[in-house]
This record gives C-alpha cells, sequence and structure tokens, in this order.
C-alpha cells in the first residue's frame, strides 16, 4: 500500500489534469482551479520546510565547529540579522512589529532592512551575475580553437554575432549602400539568430517537449518510479 | 394581376432588404464563458451600440461601431446563466433598439484543441505499443549517450580521489518535469556512490525539491545495502536566490573540491558561473538540460553534456529496463510524425493553402 | 616564458575589468542601430491609446537588474507620455523593490503622475503561472491590497480593472522562472492580451522562436543593447546607452582573446611537430 498509494494518486490526478486540458465542462475546470490553490497554498508552507533545513544544517556544523565553520556562522548572522529587521520594522511602506522605525529612518535614511538591501544585498547580487562576463572571456579563450570545418564554422557565426551586437558593428559596416544591406553586421547577426540559431533551438525544444510527453506519460503510468525514491 | 404580382414582390424585396436582426447564441465548444453575438441592420444606419442588460448589475456597454453587419464574443460569462443583450442602432432622424438573449452552456469538449488532442493521442498511443512490445520481449537498439556511460568513471575517480561528488538537481521547482527527470537519475548515481562508498552532496533551491532529493537518496543508499553510510545533511537546502544558491555551490566546489560535478535539469544564466568554476577546480563534469540557450555553456566548459531530449532518456537509459527503452521508440515516432508535418506543412504554404496549420493551431470556431 | 593556466586566466581577467571600466569612467558615445523586435516592442505601447491600463510586471531581482532595470525605467517612461495607467506586479520576491525604484527613477520627471491614479504596485504574489491564471479569473482575489495596503477597491486606476482581459497589455521582465513564458502562456494564449517584455541577453535566442505569425510575443528586449535601442527610440539617455560602450568594448577584447587563444595552439602545435622532426630525424642518424 505504501509503495502502491502514490503511484494510484499520481495516476488519478495526472489523467484528470490531462482530461480538463481538453473538457471545458464542470467539475474539470473547477478541479483544477481547486489544484493550482492547493499547489499556492503548498508552496508557501515549503518555505518552511527549506528554513528549518537551513539552520540545521548550518547550527551542526557551528556547534561541532566543523571545517569552515565561521562562514555558517556568518551565514546565519545574516540570515537572523534581516529576518529580526524585517520582522521588527517591517519593510518599504510595510509596518513591522515595533512600527515604522522613524527614528532609525532619520538617521540610515531609510528602513534597516531597505538600507542593508540596497547596500548589501543588491550589490553582491550584481556582483555575482557580474562574474559571467569574465567567465565568458576565459570560456571563450580557451573553448574557440579552430580544430576542424564544424570549429570554423562556429568561430565565423560567433565573430559575426560577436560584432552584431555592438555599436561597433552598426559603424564598421553603415556605409553599405541599400542593396548590400543584409551584409550589415548587425543584420547579419539577426539572420544567423532567427533562422539558424531559431531552427536548432526549435528541434531541441520539440525533442524536449518529445520527451517530456514521454516521461511525463511513463510517472502517470506508473512505469517511472525513481522520482518516488524506489524502481518496482 | 402582373402589375399587382411585380408589386407585391418589389415590396417584399425592399422588406427583406430592411429586415434587421439581432441574434445571441451560446458559443459552441466552449467552457459556457461565452456568447456569440451577430447583427444585421440596414445599411442607413450611423452606429450602433450593443449592450448587456444583467440582473443586478448597471447596463454595461460592450461595443459601439458603426458596422451595419458583424459579430462580436462576449468573454468570460458564468455558465449556465442566461444573459440580454440590446442592440440599439442610430439613423439620421430615427433609432432602432433590438434585443436578444442567449443561456451559456459549457459543453463537454474544446473542439479548437482537436488537432492537438490527436496528435497527442497518436504520440502517446506510439509510446504505449513499443512499451507493450517490450513487454512482449522486442529488443530496441539505443544509440551510446556517451554523458551516461561516463557516470562510472566519474565516479571511479571521485573514489580513488578520496573526493565527493557534487549533484546539483537544477534549480526549478518540482513543478518542472527537469527536475523530477534529474532526480530519477540522481537515484541511479546515489546507488552507484552507495556502492563505491563516495560522499555525494546534493544542494537544493526548494524546499520540495529538498524533500525529494533527500527520499531518493536515501532509498538509493537502502537499496544498495548501504544504509549506514547515507548522510542526511548532504542532502540540503541552500537558498530560494538564483545567484545566492549558485555562490553556495561555487563555495562547495571551491573549498571541499569534489572530483566530479553533475549539472543535471533546469539551468538558466548561472549555468557557465557553475560550469566554469567546476572546470577551475579539475573536476570531470557532466551537464543536462532542456534549456536550449544554456546548452553552449555546458558544452563548452563540461566534458559530457546531455542535450535536451536525452535528459529524459536518462532513467530509461540507466535503468536498461525494456519498458522504458521502449517509450524512448515512441519519441523516435513522434519526431518523425513531427518532420513528416513540417515537409506537408511548408508545402500547403507554398500553395497557400493553410487549413492544416488553422487545424493544428485550433484556429476552428 | 611558460604562464600556468591559473595565471593566463587571471591576467584575461584582470585586463577585461579594466577594459570594461574605462568606457564607464571616459564615455565614448557610439550609436546603436534599433533591431525588429525592439521596434516592435515599442510600437505595441506607442499604438495603445490613452488611458489604458497595462500590467508591467518585474520578474527578476537584483542579480540581473543591471540589463532588465533600465527597460523597466524605459517602458515606465514610455507608458508615461502614452497617458497609460500601469500596475507594477511581480513574481519574484524582489521584482517589488526593482519596481518602486524603477518608478522613484521615472516619476523625478514625471511629478505630476500619482499613484492610484497613474500606477499602482501590487506587489508580489508566490505561484508562479498559477497566480497568472488567477489574475485570469479575477485581479482582486489575487491582490486584495497594494503594497501600502489600499485595498484594490479604493484604487482609482483599478476601478474598472477585474481581470486580465480588461488589461491593454502585458510586458514582463524577466531573468527566469516564472515570467515571460508563463505570461505568454496565460496572458496571450489564454486570454489574447499582448505580452512583450524582456530578459537577459543569454535567454533572448530561446525567446525569439515565439517572436512569430501569431504574437505570442508582440517584440523582445534582448540584453543591454536593447535597452538602449529602446531608449533611443522614446528620446531618453538612460543607464543601458551608456553602459553600451564598456560591452561593445568587452566584446571586442573577447575576439582579441580568442586570437590569442588560437595563435597559443598553433604556437604549440608547431613546436610540438618541429620537435617530433627533430626526435625522428635524430633516430635515423644514430641508427644509421
Amino acid at each position: 500500500m505504501k509503495s502502491s498509494a502514490p503511484l494510484i494518486f499520481a495516476f488519478i490526478v495526472g489523467i484528470i489534469v490531462l482530461l480538463s486540458e481538453f473538457i471545458p465542462h464542470s467539475p474539470f475546470n473547477e478541479i483544477v482551479s481547486t489544484l493550482e490553490g492547493w499547489f499556492m497554498i503548498i508552496s508557501g508552507f515549503a518555505i518552511l520546510l527549506g528554513q528549518i533545513s537551513l539552520i540545521r544544517m548550518n547550527t551542526h556544523k557551528i556547534v561541532h565547529k566543523l571545517d569552515n565553520w565561521q562562514y555558517h556562522l556568518a551565514g546565519l548572522i545574516s540570515f537572523g540579522l534581516m529576518l529580526a529587521l524585517g520582522l521588527l520594522w517591517g519593510m518599504q511602506e510595510t509596518p513591522g512589529i515595533l512600527g515604522d522605525a522613524t527614528g532609525i529612518q532619520a538617521w540610515l535614511g531609510q528602513k534597516p532592512f531597505d538600507y542593508l538591501f540596497e547596500n548589501a544585498y543588491l550589490p553582491l547580487s550584481a556582483t555575482l551575475f557580474s562574474l559571467l562576463a569574465f567567465f565568458i572571456a576565459s570560456a571563450a579563450y580557451r573553448a574557440f580553437i579552430i580544430r576542424g570545418l564544424e570549429s570554423n564554422l562556429l568561430m565565423i557565426t560567433a565573430i559575426i554575432v560577436i560584432i552584431g551586437r555592438t555599436s561597433i558593428g552598426t559603424m564598421l559596416t553603415g556605409w553599405l549602400p541599400e542593396s548590400l544591406h543584409f551584409w550589415h553586421f548587425p543584420n547579419l547577426a539577426d539572420f544567423i539568430m532567427e533562422f539558424p540559431n531559431t531552427a536548432a533551438q526549435r528541434a531541441i525544444l520539440i525533442s524536449a517537449g518529445l520527451g517530456i510527453v514521454g516521461s511525463s506519460l511513463r510517472i502517470i503510468l506508473g512505469i517511472e518510479r525513481s522520482y518516488l525514491g524506489g524502481d518496482k | 394581376m402582373r402589375k399587382t404580382l411585380l408589386s407585391l414582390l418589389f415590396l417584399i424585396l425592399i422588406g427583406l432588404l430592411m429586415a434587421n436582426t439581432f441574434s445571441a447564441k451560446d458559443s459552441p465548444w466552449d467552457d459556457g464563458k461565452s456568447i456569440d453575438l451577430v447583427w444585421e441592420i440596414s445599411p442607413m444606419a450611423i452606429k450602433v451600440e450593443i449592450c448587456r442588460q444583467d440582473a443586478d448589475e448597471p447596463k454595461r456597454v460592450l461595443l459601439t461601431c458603426s458596422d451595419p453587419s458583424g459579430s462580436f464574443r462576449d468573454n468570460e460569462l458564468e455558465p449556465n446563466n442566461e444573459y440580454h443583450y440590446q442592440l440599439k442602432a442610430y439613423f439620421q432622424d430615427d433609432d432602432l433598439t433590438l434585443s436578444a438573449s442567449a443561456q451559456t452552456r459549457a459543453q463537454w469538449f474544446y473542439m479548437g484543441k482537436l488537432g492537438f488532442l490527436l496528435l497527442l493521442l497518436l504520440v502517446c498511443g506510439a509510446i504505449l505499443y513499443y512499451i507493450q512490445a517490450a513487454r512482449h520481449g522486442k529488443e530496441f537498439f539505443i544509440r551510446r549517450i556517451a554523458g551516461l556511460d561516463s557516470m562510472e568513471e566519474a565516479i571511479g575517480r571521485a573514489t580513488e580521489k578520496g573526493k565527493p561528488i557534487l549533484y546539483v538537481p537544477g534549480i526549478s521547482d518540482l513543478d518542472d518535469i527537469q527536475t523530477i527527470a534529474s532526480l530519477t537519475i540522481l537515484s541511479h548515481l546515489a546507488e552507484r556512490a552507495a556502492e563505491y562508498d563516495t560522499e555525494i552532496i546534493v544542494p537544493c533551491r526548494f524546499s520540495m525539491v529538498l524533500s525529494a532529493a533527500k527520499e531518493v537518496v536515501r532509498e538509493a543508499y537502502l537499496k544498495a545495502g548501504r544504509l549506514d553510510a547515507y548522510k542526511p545533511d548532504n542532502v540540503f537546502y541552500l537558498t530560494d536566490d538564483q545567484f545566492g544558491f549558485v555562490a553556495g555551490i561555487d563555495g562547495i566546489m571551491l573549498r571541499r573540491k569534489p572530483a566530479a560535478n553533475f549539472f543535471m535539469g533546469s539551468f538558466y544564466a548561472e549555468s557557465l558561473i557553475l560550469a566554469e568554476t567546476g572546470f577551475a577546480t579539475g573536476a570531470i563534469q557532466t551537464a543536462g538540460t532542456a534549456q536550449a540557450h544554456q546548452l553552449p555553456f555546458f558544452v563548452v566548459t563540461c566534458d559530457y553534456t546531455l542535450i535536451g531530449e536525452e535528459l529524459f532518456a536518462a532513467s530509461a537509459y540507466l535503468s536498461k529496463d525494456p519498458q522504458q527503452l521502449g517509450s524512448l521508440k515512441g519519441h523516435d515516432f513522434g519526431k518523425l510524425v513531427i518532420i513528416l508535418l513540417i515537409i506537408l506543412g511548408v508545402i500547403l504554404e507554398i500553395l497557400e493553402t493553410s487549413n492544416l496549420k488553422e487545424f493544428i493551431a485550433g484556429a476552428i470556431s | 616564458m611558460k604562464i600556468s593556466v591559473l595565471a593566463e586566466r587571471r591576467i584575461i581577467y584582470l585586463v577585461l575589468l579594466i577594459a570594461v571600466a574605462l568606457p564607464l569612467l571616459f564615455p565614448i558615445g557610439w550609436k546603436t542601430e534599433v533591431s525588429g523586435y525592439t521596434q516592435m516592442a515599442y510600437d505595441l505601447i506607442e499604438n495603445t491609446p490613452e488611458n489604458k491600463v497595462v500590467i508591467i510586471s518585474f520578474d527578476y531581482d537584483p542579480s540581473t537588474m543591471t540589463e532588465l532595470q533600465p527597460m523597466g525605467e524605459a517602458m515606465i517612461e514610455h507608458a508615461f507620455k502614452r497617458d497609460q495607467k500601469i500596475i507594477a506586479t511581480a513574481l519574484w520576491p524582489m521584482g517589488v523593490q526593482m519596481a518602486e525604484q524603477a518608478f522613484e527613477k521615472v516619476l523625478r520627471d514625471y511629478p505630476d503622475k500619482k499613484r492610484g491614479l497613474d500606477y499602482v504596485n501590487l506587489g508580489y504574489k508566490v505561484g508562479g503561472m498559477v497566480t497568472i491564471q488567477a489574475m485570469g479569473r479575477d485581479l482582486k482575489e489575487v491582490y486584495p491590497n497594494d503594497t501600502r495596503n489600499t485595498p484594490y477597491d479604493q484604487i482609482p486606476l483599478l476601478a474598472n480593472t477585474r481581470r486580465l482581459k480588461d488589461v491593454a497589455w502585458v510586458s514582463s521582465l524577466s531573468s527566469g522562472v516564472p515570467g515571460l513564458k508563463e505570461w505568454m502562456m496565460v496572458a496571450r494564449d489564454s486570454y489574447n492580451v499582448p505580452v512583450t517584455g524582456g530578459c537577459t541577453a543569454v535567454s533572448a535566442p530561446g525567446f525569439f522562436p515565439y517572436v512569430n505569425e501569431q504574437r505570442q510575443l508582440t517584440g523582445l528586449l534582448g540584453g543591454l543593447k536593447a535597452a538602449s535601442e529602446y531608449e533611443s527610440l522614446i528620446g531618453r539617455l538612460g543607464s543601458a546607452t551608456t553602459k553600451m560602450d564598456a560591452q561593445s568594448v568587452a566584446h571586442l577584447l573577447i575576439l582579441v582573446f580568442i586570437a590569442l587563444g588560437n595563435i597559443k595552439v598553433f604556437v604549440a602545435k608547431k613546436k610540438k611537430t618541429t620537435k617530433t622532426k627533430a626526435f625522428i630525424i635524430k633516430r635515423r642518424k644514430s641508427n644509421d
């Protein structure tokens, strides 16, 4: 029963959701909106599970003074600080338990939560995303090597798209007459992105879509059970 | 007599030309939330206004135009309700008011989705057919997927070095099928890791993925008979924030220096940050995603990449279960159908016939 | 002199840092040509009549605000210019603050625009596509109050807006899931509301197929370049335009790195061939 109950449940719910896609009559449309509501409620509660796991894992490492326990302490302190500031004084126009922190706002210019958000969290987040630029440079230096026909084609298209996506592309070929406008770098870059790139992306999307259909069917029919933790 | 008949005919003709009609009908093949209004009035009309008069609500103007004939669909109504409409046509010296009413009724099928249903039945039917064929002993050939064959090599390398394996199940929640596909691969990998006594680290972005991953890894260790070696703290939640999650994983890679990294599931802009950091640590890397625009980053930085469909085929490939392998054959049949439809569609478009396109896109009204 | 792989990487990062920083400090002023995708997005907003209610959904967090925030500011300014009424929503938690910051910046040039009358921030709701589907049925049910706890019915802008169909267009500025795709699947496919939006440059190729005849997406702003194109269309010298110089220099530098990488491999290959030839000649001589 323990192993078959989830499979039966997955089958029933899967078939109902599938049918509701094609049957507009009640109760199918109501079942789907009910399931949607349940998902929203569960998502909200599930956040709590994650926080408990986070606190537990970090506390264990701190208490047992495992390797790099200082980082885990810093993580917990940051978590606790933001939580406390948000609860006590709120954020933006939303007041907290202790009100709107007018005194602190006069000193900092804004609420403590907002201050830390804008001056600590925002720069950290933007910095991590900006690492992409550096990693693209090092990956390009390492990977764009001419070895054969395919790598040659890759190189040529990469150069056209890189130049075409900047102001330099506009300047380099902006002087071309109207009849040769196709060879204008930005237009060439757009052509490559719109046709060969889109064709390849659509092919991958189609095959991934079929993979999703097959995978979902296997899960609904109970043939695929690994996601539950065990095979038959 | 002849003159009288001709006069009568002339009067009837004039009458017909001057006939004003306004009708309301429940929209066919829908969820009972719309009514189709059709009107035809004298071309002398300057303005046409259509209103809906509900029982407890003020009159609501739906449409104002100058077309003497036309149609309009009133949407977002409630099923099984009676609605009353009024058409007011304004002429030079006069105006005309016509009324119509209809009851909304939900049908049992969205006819506009017939094309979609037929395609789905065809593909699902093929998958079921091949599963049945596999059950009856038919063997199907599946080509080598290097990324999946390399799993053993990666685990072996990690065991030799005495380093852990890092497995990232994507950055989407459990409602994304890529995450579920990733968890099925995790199950096989965790079982192998348990057999080799290699530590496996699984950071999760969402709590529901955490719960599922914990269960998957635990069951894998149980199946391998190594429940004693299972460490629940190795499957943990990091943060919901996308780049916070990436920062956490990068930290794990740089500190713990796993010998093998697996990035399986849904990834976005952080894919290159993860893979490049892993490359810098010298780990053997395998990635798999159906996000087509992230694949180039993984291909460039990882040793093996599962492209699109290969991620969903992984479970069948790894388990070697004949039924699951049979379902992969169904995917191939689906691809054949789509190729034929594309060729047919291109030919029909060249011939300026768009019936097939409209049927599949659901333009039937 | 042999340089280690680690040192090579560090040199690349340092050179890139300098190359990107300099144009930000000393702007060059290169011009950008407007692409078709950006023009489509612009035309949608430009051709929407006055006083229409529109939605701009801020579905990103601070990590991608460099590319997406300028788009948000430009679209808000464009909508204000066209006297459209803006509803800001967010499917990502940080999107609420992103929206507030964008409004704050644009309102400096439009002080006559009033919250509640010309724009409103309804805030964040968890659930992604499920939330958008619920918005399609009843906006008030999803957002009973705005971010200032003003009840839905007391916001004049929302008086005649109860569901997605009452909105003229939706723009989703997104850097992942949930985001643009979900808005397209619900607002456009189910309710026939035109959807446009913006995304990061790396995600843009994945969305191009949706800008098609069926207008699943009505235009797309893909990355910083598209943001600067949009700014040039509305006649605004925003942050995207100033950052494009740095992006152009960075792109050129990457081309230089690719060339250097190829030269390095070519030289190494040649050295290896020369060494092998010399070894073979030596062996032959010793055998003789």
